[in-house]
């Protein structure tokens, strides 16, 4: 039993300090990866890649499966779009517009959804999302099915022209670091303390005076705010914003991505969308395109059904059952 | 109202559907006792507590405490009033660590709970706090351990540290020594009056030798209304009592 307390108590600050370092090195990775591999492909990446981050936060930190969280990504693209066309915002301001209304529109679904459990907080925000798309379908501002076309990446603080993909790629890796350090603050926070609590025993968190209802709506803002600086952010990118990402499709693909990576961890949505964008942009343009779906479901059929934990989850069980003693003696 | 009661709750009942689980239930808990809820399966005690804490809500009937009517307020803002209950299943958070799980109550107070741009380690001065709550469970050597791995009785203590973290006025505690061996109930028992040293507890215990140990005062439910009501000499030898406890009579003749 001592050395369990030893090895307890020794390896969660390493823990820390291995997270850090990785976290440094991945940077690293970003600064230099567009010399290698196509910006445009990258910003894509980053931006489904803070996207899923910001759905983890609900489905692996608190314990909620949203099926709605396409309208938080349209949203900020849809907003930012407009904002950017119209009143020719700075796009760092665009961002800002965007991810704020999609916090409101957060505060609206959870406000309506968090007190509701399992299949039914899902339901209720699928049928949200639905009433959002049916709305950008109808909205004059959107273009409808045609999409929001020639939105304009402008200038940086008004210095810099993000028309430059190099320039646009070091702007949307620092938006997703920022979006990554979110996440990775609320969940090791005196607020994700409270949270992973009611993951674990939410009546017994209610007991100790927690109105756990404001927890989740606090949580479900930040995760809508998030998904929707990931939408603005794709706006700018592709200079178009378009109802695929109001879709159903959408919030399915994002917990495709990160039930694949896996969720709960900090990195497993982030791997979760490098698989996932890759395998799409691999077949897109080949003669396998037609065949994406099916492609998709056989993987995820398979993640489902071998390793559960998803590519992370597994990777850090070995990491443990290998290379830490904390279990010994059970 | 009188002042000397610290819970009151005056013709409480609950009905589900053509079921009447409680039934006009008047309960006056006086300060500073340690009052015990007992009967015999279904007799409506957890129904009771699960009312008094909110978990469910009454049909009709009110429940007061300290003189408020807290009939209508939610569960958390119950426990934030000095009303801490504990559960019949061990109620801890299994996969944080033992220190952890004290930190989260003594976190409540705190008011830093939806600071979620600070880091975790502003919570770390309230670990001296935490590591003398678990000093006084026996506990202090299981700080760094992840709950899961505790034995059922330590879980027990844990939960009852927890719980003290918060400072109520007044404990419920469903049934404190359920499922635990002779060593651990004596353990248990001794921690519940040392707890009760300078507050008000009512539980719920089928184990009569710990209620005629630490009982002031013992309200007896049957199907779900009150049998009688009394000290355990009262209560033990009320012969409707032992009707209704035909089974565990002899029993509490071996307990006494």
């Amino acid at each position: 039993m001592t050395t369990q307390i030893q090895m307890n108590a020794v390896t969660q600050p390493r823990q820390r300090g291995l997270t850090l370092i990785l976290i440094l090195g991945l940077i690293s990775v970003g600064l230099l990866a567009p010399l290698v591999v196509y910006p445009v492909f990258l910003m894509k990446f980053l931006c489904f890649a803070l996207f899923a981050c910001a759905f983890n936060l609900m489905l692996g930190f608190v314990g909620m499966l949203s099926f709605g969280h396409a309208a938080f990504l349209a949203t900020g693209g849809y907003i930012t779009g407009y904002a950017m066309t119209h009143f020719g915002l700075t796009p760092e301001l665009g961002v800002l517009v965007g991810t704020l209304a999609s916090a409101i529109l957060g505060f609206v679904f959870g406000k309506l959804s968090v007190k509701r459990e399992g299949i039914y907080f899902a339901m209720v925000t699928l049928a949200l999302a639905q009433l959002v798309f049916f709305f950008y379908l109808q909205a004059d501002f959107t273009g409808g099915e045609n999409g929001m076309q020639g939105i304009p990446r402008g200038e940086l603080f008004g210095l810099i022209d993000l028309n430059d993909n190099l320039n646009m790629y070091y702007f949307v890796l620092a938006v997703f670091l920022l979006g990554f350090f979110v996440v990775y603050r609320t969940v090791h926070s005196p607020f994700g303390q409270v949270l992973k609590a009611i993951r674990e025993n939410e009546p017994r968190a209610v007991s100790l005076g927690y109105s756990v209802g404001n927890y989740k709506l606090l949580a479900f803002v930040i995760s809508a705010a998030l998904a929707g600086m990931a939408g603005s952010t794709k706006a700018l990118v592709f200079e178009l914003e378009s109802l695929t990402d109001a879709h159903w499709h959408m919030s399915g693909e994002v917990v495709l991505m990160t039930l694949l990576g896996g969720m709960g961890t900090l990195f497993g949505p982030v791997v979760g969308a490098a698989i996932v964008i890759a395998i799409s942009t691999l077949f897109s343009g080949g003669e396998l395109g037609n065949y994406i779906h099916i492609i998709m479901g056989a993987i995820f059929v398979m993640c489902v059904l071998s390793f559960r934990r998803g590519v992370v989850g597994e990777f850090q069980r070995v990491m443990a059952r290998n290379f830490s003693a904390s279990r010994v003696g059970k | 109202m009188n002042n000397n009661y610290i819970l009151e709750t005056h013709h409480l009942t609950k009905e589900f559907k053509g079921f009447t689980a409680v039934d006009d239930v008047s309960l006056n808990i006086q300060r500073g006792h340690i009052h015990a809820l007992i009967g015999p399966n279904g007799a409506g005690k957890t129904t009771v507590f699960n009312l008094l804490t909110k978990y469910l809500s009454p049909t009709s009937g009110t429940i007061l405490f300290n003189g408020r009517d807290i009939t209508a307020i939610e569960s958390s803002a119950i426990a934030r009033q000095g009303l801490v209950r504990s559960f019949q299943i061990s109620a801890v958070f299994p996969n944080l660590t033992v220190l952890e799980n004290v930190r989260v109550a003594l976190q409540q107070r705190e008011g830093n709970s939806f600071h979620f741009w600070k880091p975790e380690s502003v919570l770390d001065r309230l670990n001296e706090r935490a590591e003398q709550l678990l000093e006084s469970v026996g506990l202090q050597d299981f700080a760094r351990v992840v709950t899961v791995d505790l034995s059922y009785g330590r879980k027990r203590a844990l939960e009852i540290a927890t719980t003290l973290a918060l400072d109520p006025e007044m404990l419920l505690l469903d049934e404190p020594t359920q499922g635990m061996g002779q060593e651990d109930v004596e353990r248990t028992a001794n921690l519940i009056r040392s707890v009760a040293d300078n507050r008000t507890i009512l539980m719920v215990e089928h184990n009569l030798k710990v209620v005629s140990q630490l009982a002031d005062r013992i309200t007896v439910l049957q199907r779900g209304a009150v049998l009688t009501e009394g000290d355990y000499a009262t209560v033990s030898d009320d012969p409707r009592v032992r009707e209704a406890y035909l089974g565990v009579a002899a029993d509490k003749e071996t307990a006494a």
